[in-house]
């Protein structure tokens, strides 16, 4: 399997998500700097977390201009799963490769921390690893993290299935005191309406061995290799 | 040729840096303030060229990138 993550100015999980897919996949993930206009022959793109072009203007709103994600788009509307983390979901909102923003926290603060995660809806290629209903734990690093949809778009992922995980108690109780920047309906992640486009806002590539506290995200992404292979 | 862009978050739209100032506003003893949603603006010099042009075209840039429609408003103003 080969994955390229691509890599814009002030990108800064480039390397962790380099290291947590090479520990998964057995080989180096291709790192694709942003200003390059070809992709590699990939099986999955990851798009990492950062403050990409410094969060100019809005987070995500510059790197979605960058010449490499024409390129993501293309592929990404010709079914190559992509995965965006944190910094990565906001570009793939601005892409419009997923629906909704991330407006800034609720509480006004960068929160940084580990959050508990349900599992919310049965993707096998990117949560088949994880049994549907399961609480997972990935950290959460980010100012602009609370997830918006106006009301039609809203009850339509919901509907559709397209909530990925949502910020609840370690019991995997929906209440407000889980959920930390004020995203509508907890959500932490969400889903295109194909399937192949995963943004979250936590961070899955930082918790991938004991020595970091934990292997959920090692589970999340042994399970994502396995599923591509 | 010069354009004005004023960019503002949508009604319902939750904006938590207005909260906050109208909180500071508030405590500083502006006991008035109600409510504050802020926003930001975007100048822009152009090359002269046809009014209407030039407006129909910023209005493709806050389409393009100015503006995130989903969440923000934006209104344009030819200054000159």
């Amino acid at each position: 399997m080969k994955a390229a993550v691509i890599v814009f100015p002030a990108s800064n999980c480039d390397r962790d998500l380099k290291v947590a897919l090479t520990q998964s996949m057995g080989r180096e993930p291709d790192m694709v700097w942003h200003g390059e206009s070809e992709l590699p022959d990939t099986d999955l793109i990851a798009i990492p977390g950062g403050f990409s072009y410094g969060d100019y203007l809005r987070a995500g709103a510059m790197a979605e201009n960058s010449p490499i994600m024409r390129e993501v788009v293309k592929r990404a509307e010709a079914g190559t799963p992509v995965l965006a983390i944190c910094n990565g979901f906001q570009i793939a909102t601005e892409t419009g490769m997923l629906q909704g923003a991330l407006l800034r926290n609720a509480g006004q603060k960068f929160v940084c921390r580990d959050v508990d995660l349900l599992v919310t809806s049965q993707n096998e290629r990117f949560v088949g690893g994880f049994k549907q209903g399961e609480v997972v734990r990935f950290p959460v690093a980010h100012h602009d993290g609370n997830f918006y949809a106006d009301e039609d778009k809203l009850n339509e992922l919901e509907a559709e299935g397209q909530v990925a995980f949502r910020y609840v108690t370690p019991e995997g109780e929906q209440t407000n005191e889980a959920n930390p920047n004020g995203s509508q309906n907890n959500i932490a992640g969400i889903y295109n309406k194909a399937g192949n486009v995963l943004g979250l806002m936590p961070h899955p590539e930082r918790l991938i061995s004991d020595e970091l506290g934990g292997t959920d995200g090692k589970r999340f992404f042994d399970h994502l290799v396995s599923s591509i292979v | 040729m010069k354009a004005r862009v004023y960019i503002s978050l949508k009604n319902g739209v939750l904006d938590p840096q207005g909260k906050a100032i109208s909180h500071s506003l508030q405590g500083l003893g502006f006991k008035n303030v109600v409510d504050v949603r802020q926003g930001k603006t975007i100048d822009l010099d152009l090359a002269d060229m046809d009014r209407a042009a030039a407006e129909a075209e910023v209005e493709k840039m806050c389409q393009q990138l100015l503006a995130n429609t989903v969440i923000e408003n934006y209104s344009i103003e030819m200054l000159d």
